[in-house]
């Protein structure tokens, strides 16, 4: 074939490539915990509060009970399809829930919870950084933490209220026993 | 019954659409009339069977039919008859069942009106649109049927998700599929050619107006999901880059392209085997999005329940229609005959820059969306591809395009002069500065880059009515001007509203980004609020009921300088059976700017957090996008798609090829 030849292939051999990227892609769950942080200990981290939304939240907040960590952000459209499921947890008051807000501006953050509701126990502020120690890599995320700040759970995308029924609670008790 | 009717309609469906991908595409290779006028009957058997389905389907909701699972699963007897229709579409095999409802109607359309296409042309064209629907109807039927049927019925339905009961949405998908399927005829047409190894202008301009519908409809299809975003996500945001959003966006940026790049070869011969390609990737991009939105491989907020068998079927499908184009493209493409050669400043030079930007403006959309997937293979690595990284590529690719969109319909075919054309832009030039002065003066210097956007709309804008004004001779004989107006191909009328359109959209996105102004409040009944020159008083607020939710009602008054201008109705409503909530934004808007009131939780305390936003310039981009979608219909009825000259020619030419063998 000549060097014109292989121009007119080109097309067809990204799509093979491109193919081949989205076959492996269905075989991946892209909801599951990268496996090296289940069961490991949360990380050490120490984050400010929001802006006037004393007091911040600690990696020592976690230890002794189960807890939900979750991170939001004012400018994620999934949190806030997430927010009334939260909303409706913390009311129950059956597991604290910790907010990581992630990558936001406070003033934005504040006006998000004035308007939408806090139920959140603890918020802490952070850049990224901490997001990262968590393996963070999208917001909203979710992770159950036992009594001895150990990562059990993760959970990506919006909560829904089955998921809370079906596995996160279920989880949550089993902890506390 | 009914439902079994529609069951075995579908099955029937298939066989005909077996037959009609076989029979006349072997007749057109060995010139066998009798097997190429198989074509157009199948086709029109074709739409009916799947026709009686998908009405069979709908029959099933309109009367809550719940011994279907897919009635259960979307539907509830309580729902208002338009929600009850719109729940047809509102899932994924109902919404599969619509896609190949569509894809068949415009097989039948192209049996019905394709008159003064060759028939063997045509009998390809519709075979190569039947191998679809073959593929399309067994996925239906192996992985995604409607009509399968529960025992026991249950008593009532699940019902439908809050935020989709919407008239928006309720109209949404049709227009979408309408234009995403509609590309299918394009890349039909695109095969055909192949297989017959030949491109000319006849085929360019046969080619155009099954394009032009598509793209209208996709125009419309987009900006009525971006206005349902808008007004039911009830935060002021309009676009989001979502994957599925992007799956919508990346066939029209390329049928864009492709609309543009059939000029050329109708007009000069050129760009033929790039405009084979742009018919192929258009098509492709829909079937990706179907794929993206169906198999939910990338997660999203519009994920519908995903199910990795149907992921490999479409992918299956994806690998066979748009591998197969190619490779038929690898093996055909080199031997089309190249056509008329032109200088790089050339209204073909513009047209192909156009593309080039296009295409790029698509591929950034493409590696943005899949990237996370592509890395989480390649590397096993999370990423989340944001807003962010759309502005900063995205934008520096169309504000080059919108410059030069405005100079290319000034550009003359083969060779042109630039100075020469940016010299009859010196209005424009002129108009485009003062715009940017007058922003900066009344705004401040910290609007730099609105001044910029609306440069550019008013640039775009000034040029495409100065080319017309040209045209025309407006200046020159102003009396004969508007009988001039009258006699002009409506195909530039359909390029003039076009060009303008985009320049209105380029001003609302402008507004938007610069100057929405927001406050949320936590408001009282009888709390008076300031916003952008405006007071909103929030007189009462009350518990409402409708036909299937509840809803917290807000009475605000809108006022200004102490008059009263309108009264808004925010809702928060709570359907109870799927338990959940939706939104219902009042928006008051004078065409330059919408305010936009959202009615939020009770604080217990007797008050409510109440968002309100000031929106300016926000209606203009779907006023713009109707303008655009109204340019491409009345250049739909321009006179060379019904005349069809080259046609004409073609035909004897191809008679007498046929008398010599």
């Amino acid at each position: 074939m000549n060097r014109r030849g292989w121009l007119y292939a080109l097309p067809v051999l990204i799509f093979v490539g491109l193919a081949a990227g989205f076959y492996y892609g269905l075989q991946i769950d892209s909801n599951t915990l990268p496996s090296a942080l289940i069961d490991q200990p949360a990380p050490r981290f120490d984050l400010p509060p929001l802006p006037g939304h004393e007091p911040g939240f600690s990696s020592a907040d976690l230890s002794g009970h189960v807890s939900l960590v979750n991170t939001f952000a004012s400018w994620c459209t999934p949190c806030r399809a997430e927010h009334p499921v939260l909303q409706a947890l913390a009311a129950t008051k059956r597991v604290p829930i910790y907010g990581i807000n992630y990558k936001d501006k406070g003033d934005a953050a504040l006006s998000w919870i004035g308007a939408l509701g806090n139920p959140y126990t603890r918020i802490g502020a952070d850049d990224g950084r901490v997001g990262i120690d968590w393996g963070v890599y999208g917001v909203p995320e979710t992770f159950v933490v036992d009594r001895a700040s150990r990562i059990r759970y993760k959970h990506v995308g919006p909560l829904t209220q089955a998921d809370l029924d079906r596995t996160i609670l279920p989880l949550v008790a089993r902890l506390e026993k | 019954m009914i439902t079994e009717i529609g069951h075995f309609a579908l099955v029937l469906a298939l066989c005909v659409a077996v037959l009609q991908a076989s029979l006349p595409l072997y007749g057109a290779a060995r010139g066998d009339g009798a097997l190429i006028a198989w074509a157009r009957p199948a086709a029109l058997a074709q739409f009916l069977f799947v026709a009686i389905a998908f009405f069979a389907l709908m029959h099933a909701y309109a009367v809550s039919d719940f011994s279907l699972a897919n009635v259960t699963a979307n539907s509830n007897s309580t729902k208002p008859l338009l929600y009850k229709l719109s729940g047809v579409w509102s899932n994924h095999e109902g919404s599969m069942l619509l896609w190949v409802f569509i894809l068949t109607l415009f097989g039948a359309a192209v049996a019905l009106f394709g008159q003064n296409l060759p028939p063997a042309l045509r009998a390809r064209v519709l075979a190569v649109q039947a191998m679809i629907g073959v593929g399309f109807l067994l996925f239906i039927l192996l992985t995604s049927n409607p009509f399968l049927r529960l025992w026991p019925a249950p008593a009532d339905g699940m019902g439908l998700n809050p935020i989709l009961q919407d008239p928006g949405l309720a109209f949404h998908p049709p227009w979408l599929y309408l234009g995403y399927v509609g590309f299918s005829i394009s890349f039909c047409f695109a095969i055909a050619a192949l297989i017959e190894g030949r491109v000319d202008p006849a085929w360019a301009r046969w080619v155009r107006p099954w394009t032009l519908a598509a793209w209208c409809a996709l125009t419309v299809g987009i900006a009525m999901g971006s206005w349902w975003a808008y007004y039911t996500l009830g935060w002021g945001g309009w676009w989001f880059w979502d994957p599925v959003e992007n799956a919508s966006f990346m066939p029209w940026l390329v049928g864009t392209a492709l609309l543009h790049s059939a000029v050329v070869v109708e007009k000069r011969e050129a760009l033929k085997t790039w405009t084979i390609l742009l018919a192929i990737i258009a098509f492709s991009l829909s079937l990706v999005g179907t794929f993206l939105v169906r198999s939910g491989v990338l997660t999203s907020v519009h994920a519908f329940a995903s199910d990795p068998m149907r992921g490999v079927f479409i992918l299956l499908l994806l690998g066979i229609y748009t591998g197969g184009a190619l490779l038929l493209f690898a093996w055909r493409a080199p031997q089309l005959q190249g056509g008329g050669l032109f200088a790089p400043i050339s209204r073909e030079g513009g047209l192909l820059l156009n593309n080039l930007l296009l295409t790029t403006a698509a591929a950034t959309v493409f590696i943005g969306t899949l990237y996370p997937l592509l890395l989480d293979v390649v590397a096993h690595q999370k990423v989340s591809v944001g807003p962010p990284f759309y502005t900063m590529t995205f934008v520096p690719i169309m504000v080059p395009l919108l410059v030069a969109m405005a100079v290319g319909p000034m550009l003359p075919w083969k060779r042109g002069d630039l100075l020469a054309a940016l010299s009859r832009l010196k209005l424009a030039f002129l108009i485009s500065a003062s715009a940017a002065l007058v922003t900066l003066a009344a705004t401040g210097a910290r609007s730099v880059g609105a001044a910029c956007g609306l440069a550019l709309a008013a640039w775009l804008f000034a040029a495409t009515m100065s080319e017309l004004a040209e045209r025309v001779g407006l200046f020159a004989d102003p009396l004969g001007a508007l009988r001039r107006a009258v006699r002009l191909p409506r195909a530039t009328w359909g390029m003039t509203l076009a060009h303008a359109g985009m320049a209105v959209v380029i001003a609302g996105i402008t507004g938007s980004n610069a100057w929405t102004t927001e406050r949320i409040v936590d408001a009282k009944p009888g709390d008076k609020v300031e916003l952008a020159g405006y007071t909103i008083a929030l007189d009462a607020v009350n518990q409402v009921s409708g036909p299937d939710y509840t809803a917290t009602r807000a009475d605000m008054r809108l006022l200004r300088d102490g008059r009263e201008i309108a009264v808004l109705h925010p809702e928060k409503k709570f359907y109870p059976v799927e338990n959940g909530n939706s939104t219902g934004v009042a928006i008051r808007t004078n065409l330059l700017a919408d305010i936009y009131a959202v009615i939020g939780d009770a604080d217990g305390k007797g008050g409510y957090a109440v968002r309100l936003y000031w929106n300016p310039l926000v209606p203009w981009i779907w006023l713009g996008a109707v303008v655009m979608a109204l340019g491409g219909i009345v250049s739909l009825t321009d006179r060379r798609h019904r005349v069809g000259a080259p046609a004409r020619r073609r035909r004897e030419r191809a008679a007498a090829v046929q008398a010599a063998e």
